[in-house]
């Protein structure tokens, strides 16, 4: 039982941290704006989650439990809302996100985001 | 001796990058920048100073029988609100300097101060001879 | 070690900020900055310290310096001149420093001179003298209070000199203009305001616990006033600065800061007339223990609301005369 629960709080330590290297990565190499956005929101909402669940399985009390149950719910509430206020800031101040289409990429050239 | 001394090497190094910023750089903010980079420095040296190898922080419970030094602890915790307020101040002095000089770079500042010598000097100069000519007549 | 990285870490971001011309990115960097010193102090032990890092340095700090380059400008203009007697003068400061290091202890040894005098007796003598479990609390709060009353005397000036730098006189102002505005700008920020709307009362329950919680665990008053005034701000920020005025008294919030430092004086006012020391709290009841507990309970108070006050004005301030300069500059473009 024990070996159980260090094993799979080990996992979902070790998967939380890939992800937030992930979003760390993600942030240098995706092209636009937008993107890195979502790459930094990944970090953000499951990254820290699954840290904070692996945290909750071996934790030693009931009030660490429940502390760390907040915690993981204010992040899960905050995270998103951030994303989404900086997209609807960047978006409101004209910053155009990178389209896919080759012709409207040359367009979106003159007037897209530097990275 | 680098390990041991590496915490004290680092926050002299931060310390002289602050002090750099606030001497050589210009914008106003910058330079308040610079100070509290100064400032979070001096307390990573108390709070490292404080640390003792093997402890847990200061609260008493009853399995633990090394606990760090609180003092330090302490006196940084009132130094960085006091510092937040102090900051506040500085800042709200920058508000005030760009409403009258228009610019908060300090070689305008100056030049504008430098200036308005000038214009009263020569407000000085010029009225002066006007007065010993009233002497005369008078 | 941890230390080692976290440091490291320090020093890039630190040598970052020199480089960068643009403000903005700068006051980010000093976000990063306090949060990453926050995450070295709990590295260090330094729960408490810790705590009021993270709230202060990486959450108000950054949000004043924003307010302040909103109104004076974001870029920063380099200079012609290469800086080379200040890179002297910084070099030879940072030498004279490493050879006085030199014979200092080194990290983590027990035996240096800082642990010996008095720490150890407020490690082993605050369970019985004061009864409460956090020895950073019960040193703040009854073993240094004097101390603790001066920087709270200097928080309060702070903020009395923040009003008379920046306090404008303006005319009240219609309640239906401030509902027209309000409304229209309701749907250009629909979810964060509902998002906010959930949290603030958490936030505000948050900095109760974290106040009266302080004897048990990381806390205390400083830490609760600084995350009591960043749900006002946060507030203020989303909902507007005339609808925060209708909400949050001004006059209020400058009488709650004298009354927390009142409160403290009183404190020792009473300990005084009581027959003891000043702020020895042992002569408040009649068992020692509980006057301890009744004395930082009301000291706590003092500072709590003093330091929750003076950053609402602060925020406040800066807020109201951005305003005027917004104001003003329309103005002027719909005059010219």
């Amino acid at each position: 039982m024990d070996i159980v629960i260090n094993i799979s709080s080990g996992l979902c330590l070790f998967v939380g941290s890939f992800l937030c290297l992930c979003g760390g990565v993600g942030m240098l190499r995706f092209p636009d704006f937008y993107t890195r956005m979502h790459a930094a929101g990944v970090t953000d909402t499951l990254g820290s989650a699954m840290i904070l669940i692996g945290l909750m399985i071996i934790s030693t009390g009931f009030l660490v439990f429940i502390k760390l149950v907040m915690i993981l719910l204010l992040g899960i509430l905050i995270g998103p809302t951030t994303s989404h206020v900086l997209a609807k800031a960047a978006l409101h101040n004209g910053l155009e996100p990178l389209l896919g289409h080759q012709e409207e990429a040359d367009n979106k050239e003159t007037t897209s985001s530097n990275p | 001796m680098l390990m041991g001394l590496f915490n004290h090497w680092v926050v002299i190094a931060l310390m002289m990058i602050g002090l750099y910023i606030v001497i050589a750089h210009g914008n106003l903010i910058k330079k308040i920048v610079g100070l509290t980079l100064f400032q979070t420095s001096v307390f990573i040296f108390y709070i490292s100073m404080a640390k003792v190898n093997g402890g847990t922080a200061p609260i008493l419970a009853d399995d633990i029988t090394q606990y760090s030094n609180p003092l330090p602890h302490v006196l940084i915790l009132t130094a960085i609100v006091v510092g937040i307020a102090t900051t506040a101040l500085a800042l709200s002095l920058v508000v005030r300097i760009k409403e009258t000089y228009g610019s908060i770079e300090e070689e305008n500042i100056q030049h504008q101060d430098n200036q308005s010598l000038e214009q009263s000097n020569s407000k000085k100069a010029s009225t002066a001879p006007k007065d010993s000519k009233q002497e005369n007549q008078a | 070690m941890i230390n080692i990285v976290i440091l490291t870490l320090l020093v890039v971001i630190a040598i970052a900020i020199i480089r960068m011309k643009d403000l903005f990115a700068v006051v980010m960097l000093l976000g990063i900055y306090g949060l990453l010193s926050a995450s070295f102090f709990v590295a260090m032990d330094a729960v408490d310290v810790a705590f009021t890092e993270a709230a202060v340095g990486a959450g108000i700090s950054t949000l004043l310096m924003l307010v302040v380059i909103s109104m004076t400008g974001r870029r920063e203009i380099t200079t012609r001149h290469k800086p080379l007697s200040a890179l002297l003068v910084v070099a030879i400061t940072g030498f004279l420093l490493i050879y006085g290091t030199l014979d200092m202890p080194y990290f983590g040894a027990a035996d240096a001179p800082i642990h010996g005098h008095v720490a150890p007796r407020y490690i082993n003598d605050s369970m019985q003298e004061i009864g409460v479990p956090n020895i950073v609390t019960s040193v703040l709060a009854s073993y240094r209070a004097f101390d603790t009353f001066g920087e709270v005397v200097v928080i309060f000036t702070a903020g009395i000199g923040v009003l008379a730098l920046l306090s404008v006189a303006r005319r009240p102002e219609d309640p239906e203009q401030i509902t027209v505005i309000n409304d229209s700008m309701h749907k250009q920020h629909l979810v964060i305001r509902i998002v906010v709307k959930i949290l603030i009362p958490f936030i505000l329950l948050f900095a109760l616990y974290v106040q009266f919680h302080g004897d048990f665990g990381p806390g205390g008053g400083f830490q609760a006033g600084v995350i009591f005034a960043a749900a006002i701000i946060l507030y203020t920020m989303l909902f507007g600065l005339s609808t925060a005025r209708t909400v949050i008294n001004q006059s209020f919030i400058r009488l709650t800061a004298a009354i927390g430092v009142l409160v403290y004086g009183s404190v020792g006012l009473a300990t005084l007339l009581s027959g003891g020391n000043f702020f020895d709290y042992d002569v408040l009841v009649n068992d020692p223990i509980a006057g301890q507990h009744l004395g930082i309970l009301f000291i706590e108070l003092g500072v709590g609301c003093t330091v929750a006050a003076v950053m609402i004005i602060i925020f406040f301030s800066f807020a109201a005369r951005r305003e005027i300069q917004l104001n003003n500059k329309n103005k002027e473009s719909s005059s010219c």
